[in-house]
This record gives C-alpha cells, structure tokens and sequence, in this order.
C-alpha cells in the first residue's frame, strides 16, 4: 500500500474569501503579524496495488477530478507503507 | 420539442425546470437520472441547480464525471442546445464544456433574492426573444457563483460575444466583469447562475425567465421546418 498527501491550494491569482476572513479574525484576536492566509484542501490517498507509476497516477487523478487547475495548484508526497 | 432534465443526488431545481418547460413552455420533457448513458431522443438538456453530490470536493466536479455527463458532452458536439443553471452551470465548467470556474461569494454569503441582469447578447438560441440591452427579473440562488476566468479566457469571451447576462445595477457575488452567464463558442451551450426556470409566471413575481426558454423552441422549431 501507499499512502499519498495531496495538498490542493488556490492559485495564486484566485482572490480567497475565507482566507481573508480567518486573517481578520486573527487579527483582531490581536495576531498582527499574520500578513496573509489561505485556506486549501489536504487529501490523503492510499493507493493498491498497480501496475502504474505512482507519481502519473497522482497527477492524472489530480488534473482529472481532485484540483480544478482553472483556479487551484496541486503537490503530492508519496509515502510507502507496509 | 424534448427536453431532458438531468437528476444527480442532490439536485434540487430538477421540478422547477420540469414544471417550467411542462406547464409554461406547454413541451415534452423527462427527468433522466444521472445513470443514465443515452440522450439522443432529446433535443434539448438541462442541467439544473442544486447541490449534487452535497458540493463535496468541489461544486459540480463530481458530477462532471458522471455517466450521464458523456452523453451531455456528445449532444453539445452534435449542436444541440444544454442548458446548465446555478450548480448547472458549475458542472457544466467542471465538464470542460464552458470556460472558467465559479468561486465562492466574495462576501462570503449565500445569495437569495431577485436581480436584475442584462443581456448582453440577444443573439444566442437561447436569447433570440430577448431585446439587445434588456433587464430581465431573475431570482438567484447560491453561494458559490464568483465567475472566475483568465485574462487570455475572458478576452476570448469578449471578442466572440460570448459574455450573455450580466449583473446590472449590484454585483451579488464579486463576479469577473458582473458576469451572470456565458456561452460557449459555438453558441448551443450556456451557462448561467441565475434561474429563469424560476421566473416563468408572474404568479412567482416574474415571468422574465420564459423567454430563454421560448427563444430555444423557436430556434429549433425553425431548424427543423425545412426538414
């Protein structure tokens, strides 16, 4: 089995709402420092057996269904597991 | 003319656009469950609003991938008119059948009430009862309706005509240009957040939307005279 983390994240052209939102609400709990966040989706993926590369498996899922590459940016890591 | 109304789980404007083109427009019409992998009795498809697959992922991804969604692809190719409204219209992007992407509100808000839109384009099969600059009454109804685009993708809208309703007077949902609907280049596929399937008798406080569809039935009905 392995296991993959998908990290799905606005581009960063794409304005974010939420993000703008939860950094105003830090700062108002007093968090002046934070200049900016962004909220994204984490994905964790275990995968069987395959005969495919890993890595074009990922990619195709990701440009197929899991990011919408119109607006998001996605990166993989690939964990082996036992 | 028949038309098709696509169900998905969660679709929940499936009975307004029925009730639109059955009772108002006075055509055939069928529910088709998203199983489904033969569209080609039908002359028309719509995609209603709703929450299909409860927005999980990402408004309309899931269902962009379903069966029934090929069939809608084969249909677009052989120049049939597919209609997609609110998360309708958020499929069909997901599809590949429109350009873009429909962001969340820009403030954050679902948006429930009537506004007012432009046409833009009365050009379209989709518009052609429609006046050049008319404002139309038309209820929106969604969270995620921020139309979002590429500068290379919106000039391309813009030099082909392709922008057709957009927001006049307030922009709901911080929408590219106040767009509240395009079509695609060959003009037989359109997309919008508004609902006209809700506006189809002044009984529900407007009848602006029976236009639209009015204005597909003629088109077709003139195609298919010489036949």
């Amino acid at each position: 089995m392995t296991k993959v983390k998908i990290y799905v994240t606005l581009r960063e052209s794409v304005l974010d709402p939420q993000g703008s939102a939860v950094q105003g609400s830090l700062a108002k709990m007093g968090y002046n420092e934070v200049s900016d966040v962004r909220i994204g989706k984490y994905l964790e993926v275990t995968i069987g057996e395959t005969t495919r590369s890993i890595d074009d498996l990922v990619k195709e899922m990701c440009e197929k269904l899991l990011a919408n590459t119109v607006i998001e940016d996605y990166r993989f890591e690939v964990e082996e597991e036992n | 003319m028949k038309f098709a109304v696509l169900v998905f789980p969660g679709s929940n404007c499936d009975i307004d656009m029925y009730h639109a083109i059955k009772d108002e427009l006075g055509e055939e019409v069928e529910y088709v469950w998203h199983t489904a992998t033969d569209l080609s009795k039908f002359d028309g498809i719509l995609v209603p609003g709703g929450f299909s697959y409860g927005d999980y992922l990402r408004c309309g991804a899931m269902a962009s991938q379903s069966n029934v969604m090929a069939e809608v692809k084969k249909a677009a190719a052989e120049g049939k008119p597919v209609l997609g409204v609110c998360n309708g219209f958020q499929i069909l992007t997901e599809a590949g059948l429109l350009p873009g992407a429909l962001l969340r509100n820009k403030n954050l808000k679902f948006m429930c009430r009537t506004v007012q839109l432009k046409v833009e384009n009365n050009s379209t099969l989709f518009t052609n009862q429609y006046e050049q600059g008319q404002i139309i009454n038309i209820p929106i109804a969604h969270g995620e309706g921020n139309y979002f685009c590429d500068e290379e993708t919106l000039a391309k809208l813009k030099e082909n005509n392709q922008i057709v309703f957009t927001y006049s007077v307030e922009n709901p949902n911080g929408s590219l240009e106040d767009i509240a609907g395009i079509i695609n280049e060959r003009g037989n596929v359109l997309g919008m957040m508004p609902h006209p399937e809700r506006a189809a008798n002044d009984l529900l406080g407007s009848s602006d939307g029976l236009a639209l569809f009015k204005s597909i039935v003629k088109q077709w009905r003139e195609s298919h005279v010489s036949n």
